[in-house]
């Protein structure tokens, strides 16, 4: 070849040039590998990665309370806690329509207890107000309803009335923004046609109306599968007419109005004369007069974005306040001591195995193979026992009426009156764990220290080192890696335990993974359990990464 | 062999025994005397108890029975970390943690000496192996060879008067193992230490050692510098162990002093040296080096016996040839001759008559 003379890049026997035909052979041996791995790839992938980022991504999201209060979020945008003030009525107007519609959805009570994490009462306060909505406005749509000798109680007159008769144009705007919002409400699929578009007049004239109707239509089309020409529309109808037409040059407007049943709707105007128009912050405060507390408000106020950081601040012991994030009430503070017992239990565990560990994987590599193999038996029974049964068995050994009592009370070295605790606490819950991670310290430092050469040993002693110092100086430093291996295995897979301490641990002995587990299964505040989780995971990572920069990964020897 | 007088006796070894199992004797009745300055070399199959003898020494393992004496003390009971001999290991054992510098200043710190000294002397160490500047790299980025130095440097460093060497060139190329027997050796004189070298190679042996000790069985067979060992080989053992033998079986006809007769098992009769036969009807095993077997009848004693032979292949070997014969019923009998311009060059088929001096064919034991 005449590689040397020439000054282009090097070529392939065939022409092309050396390096993009080494790419190709090289593309076809990674495609290879890529398909060999590919069904666990995916599998881990659908199965484990995508759950668990999508579990991580509910410590943030906050969805819910813009979702089902969509229009209170916004009009109390405006509102200043500082005031001492509750909201004025255009706030309490938007709680009116979205509470009905929410309650409708039976979506009132999810956000109530989303919110009852952040303000206590809370979620009974949108209990008992979702039930008792009916009584806001009651005495006008009782008198719209009487109106006319009952004019307005033809579900196909308001249907008429709505769609502004066969002619009238429609305004899909309203229609598609409403879809849009009950979409987002009750998470279900509201872009099917229902067979009613709002009249472009009558949502001109009457807004707030016309939008009351919209979600009705929406709701009984969709989610109850009927007919809306068949059905009674909602109070929230009526009320928002009588709203609407008692408001300042609302008469003008209905005058203004052509439409089909414009003579029933001014009938019922006329009936209403006699009642005051309706006051949604009052009535409110009639339902519940904790609507008036502004703490309750500001909670809404601070959790209306879509994204929070609030369960992360609860994750920390801290809450939103008047000015950003400050310390929750000492007694409530619970998550700091929890995530600084895990760590501390943790290393704890880790050290305590290192202990008991080293002897033994320094045994077993240094014993001929057939006794090592049968120590690596007893070393691996526990592990080919269940995990239950060797924590229960700790409960039995360490409890006050346990083995260990017994023994020690027979021999006389503890009275029995004065039985030790030994379980329910931080010592049940260390004895119990190192025990059963101990094979996991064993197994790395005894791979690790079955290469290391007894010739070193005797060289050092042939160099003039004392037993001591040979170990010391030449053994040791050997074996680290396989004490980092162990430890790292130790302390992650402690530091996310949950089983042994929730049997053995008590109150006292608990690890944040168990508070997790309640999060989750207990008071399935979810977003706070998602936050505990991203931040256990963070802190390993940042172990991980600092072991990383002071021991070196590549100095870990797993087998 | 022990006939070094117990005045300049180093290292001696008296009637050291060892046994691992209790029931069988890895090394028996061992009696070795080295005078100061000596390099030794152990030389024997695996399992023949010279490395056993060496770990005896150093006190990694401990004599079942008898005395191992340094400079007139025993140190039986001495752990290795007292008895200050140098060691240099079969695959090295540098310690993979340290730098070489690290590595070679490891016995001095033990020894509790200041920085200073003990960066001087790493460096004269380092510099004696020519290995100046690797002080700062680890034993993993150097080649086999550069380990090799640094082990030696690491075993003379505490300037110890003796030191083991545990088969060190066993993991070399072979080139580069011949340089080293030389540095080796050269070192050894030059410092004046006494080695104990172990090896099966009979090669390195030979070339690199004042005496050899030849192990076999737990004894030693014959301890005697290299030329004697090769020429002089004291038993059958020695014989077949030491360098290319032929063997021919017979019986003794008839002795005298420096003379013997021998009928070997095809009835013809050879003029023998009897090194270990001392009387007629003894079986023998004769033994013969391949290069002394000469075909050339002219070159040959008046009246010496000859015996016929046949040339079953010749194999050219650059500086020698070697030709395969049948004699007296051995078909492995192999001759040596040099390259010369005037030798003559067998061919298969042919029949020759071959002899030797008496001098070189010994009559051992059978």
């Amino acid at each position: 070849m005449s590689d040397t003379t020439q000054s282009g890049p090097v070529l392939a026997a065939d022409g092309t040039p050396l390096k993009r035909s080494l790419a190709r052979a090289l593309r076809m041996q990674k495609v290879r590998a890529l398909m060999l791995i590919a069904p666990l790839l995916i599998f881990i992938l659908l199965t484990f990665i995508l759950p668990i980022a999508d579990m991580l991504f509910r410590s943030v999201e906050n969805r819910i309370v813009s979702d089902t209060l969509s229009e209170t979020v916004v009009t109390l945008r405006d509102w200043d806690p500082i005031t001492g003030e509750a909201p004025d009525e255009a706030v309490f107007e938007s709680l009116y329509y979205d509470m009905f519609v929410a309650a409708e959805a039976k979506e009132h009570t999810k956000l109530g207890t989303r919110l009852n994490y952040e303000q206590t009462g809370i979620s009974s306060l949108f209990r008992s107000s979702g039930r008792k909505l009916d009584d806001i406005g009651e005495d006008h749509v009782k008198a719209l309803e009487k109106a006319g000798d009952g004019a307005l109680k033809d579900e196909a007159l308001w249907f008429e009335i709505m769609t502004g008769g066969s002619s009238g144009a429609g305004d899909s705007a309203l229609l598609e923004a409403q879809r849009t919002k009950m979409a987002q409400l009750t998470g279900e699929d509201f872009s099917a046609d229902i067979g009613f578009v709002p009249g472009a007049e009558i949502s001109d004239l009457f807004p707030r109306m016309a939008m009351a109707y919209t979600d009705f239509a929406l709701f009984t089309a969709v989610m109850d599968e009927d007919t809306v020409s068949e059905e009674d529309p909602w109070e929230t109808v009526f009320v928002a007419f009588a709203q609407e037409v008692q408001a300042p040059g609302g008469a003008e407007k209905l005058a203004a109005y052509t439409g089909p049943g414009a003579a029933e709707l001014t009938a019922a105007a006329e009936a209403l004369a006699g009642l005051e128009p309706v006051s949604f912050k009052a009535s409110f405060l009639d339902l519940d007069e904790d609507w008036g507390d502004v703490g309750n408000w500001r909670t809404i106020q601070t959790y209306s974005p879509t994204y929070t950081s609030g369960y992360f601040l609860n994750s920390i012991d801290m809450q939103k306040g008047t000015d950003g994030a400050e310390a929750r009430p000492e007694n409530q503070q619970i998550y700091i001591t929890l995530f600084k017992r895990t760590m501390f239990m943790s290393l704890v565990i880790t050290a305590s195995c290192i202990v008991l560990g080293y002897p033994v994987a320094w045994i077993l590599a240094n014993l001929p193979t057939r006794s090592a193999n049968l120590l690596m038996i007893l070393v691996l029974l526990p592990f080919w026992t269940s995990l239950l049964v060797r924590t229960s068995a700790w409960k039995v050994m360490l409890q006050q009426q346990g083995v260990i009592n017994d023994v020690l009370v027979w021999l006389g070295l503890v009275a029995d009156d004065a039985r030790l605790v030994m379980i329910n606490n931080q010592f049940g819950t260390i004895v119990a764990m190192t025990h059963i991670l101990l094979p996991f310290m064993i197994l790395p430092m005894y791979s690790v220290m079955q290469t290391i050469n007894p010739t070193y040993l005797r060289a050092a002693k042939s160099l003039g080192a004392t037993n001591w110092t040979a170990f010391w100086r030449v053994y040791f430093p050997q074996s680290v890696p396989g004490i980092g291996a162990g430890s790292i295995l130790v302390f992650i897979l402690s530091i996310g335990y949950y089983i042994t301490p929730e049997i053995v641990g008590g109150t006292k002995g608990v690890f944040i993974s168990n508070r997790i587990a309640y999060h989750i299964s207990s008071s399935l505040n979810w977003g706070l359990a998602a936050a505990l989780g991203t931040i256990l995971l963070a802190v390993v990572l940042l172990l991980y990464w600092a072991y990383d920069k002071i021991v070196g990964i590549d100095n870990v020897k797993l087998g | 062999m022990a006939d070094a007088s117990m005045t300049d006796a180093f290292v001696e070894f008296e009637r050291v025994q060892k046994s691992y199992d209790g029931e069988t004797l890895v090394v028996k009745d061992l009696n070795l005397t080295m005078p100061k300055g000596e390099f030794l070399t152990m030389l024997g199959p695996s399992g023949s108890g010279k490395t056993t003898c060496l770990m005896m020494l150093a006190g990694f393992e401990t004599a079942t029975h008898g005395d191992i004496r340094l400079a007139g003390t025993s140190i039986n009971n001495i752990p290795p970390h007292k008895r200050g001999i140098g060691m240099v290991f079969q695959n090295y054992a540098l310690f993979p943690h340290m730098t070489i510098a690290e590595n070679l200043s490891f016995p001095l710190e033990v020894r509790g000496m200041g920085k200073s000294e003990r960066e001087q002397k790493v460096k004269r160490a380092l510099d004696m192996v020519e290995m100046g500047t690797f002080g700062g790299r680890r034993p993993a980025q150097l080649s086999g060879g550069q380990q090799q130095r640094v082990a030696l440097a690491r075993a003379l460093v505490f300037e110890p008067e003796l030191v083991l060497m545990d088969e060190p060139l066993g993991a070399l190329d072979k080139q580069l193992r011949e340089k080293m027997q030389f540095e080796i050796t050269h070192l050894a004189h030059e410092l004046g230490i006494t080695t104990v070298y172990v090896t099966h190679d009979q090669t390195e042996a030979l070339t690199m050692s004042d005496r050899v000790a030849v192990f076999n069985d737990g004894r030693i067979q014959q301890l005697a510098p290299p030329d004697q060992l090769y020429e002089e080989p004291a038993n059958s053992f020695v014989a077949q162990f030491i360098g290319e033998n032929n063997t021919l079986e017979g019986v003794v006809k008839e002795i005298s002093k420096n003379h013997a007769l021998v009928q070997l098992d095809d009835g013809e009769v050879i003029d023998c040296m009897p090194v270990n036969v001392t009387e007629a009807g003894q079986r023998t095993r004769v033994s013969i080096r391949p290069e002394r077997v000469e075909y050339n009848k002219e070159r040959l004693q008046e009246g010496a016996h000859t015996l016929k032979a046949e040339v079953l292949e010749f194999i050219y070997m650059g500086d020698i040839f070697r030709t395969r014969l049948r004699v007296a019923g051995n078909d492995e009998f192999i001759i040596k001759t040099r390259n010369a311009p005037d030798q003559v060059r067998l061919k298969p088929g042919q029949q020759i008559e071959i002899g030797w001096l008496p001098e070189d064919c010994r009559a051992l034991d059978a």
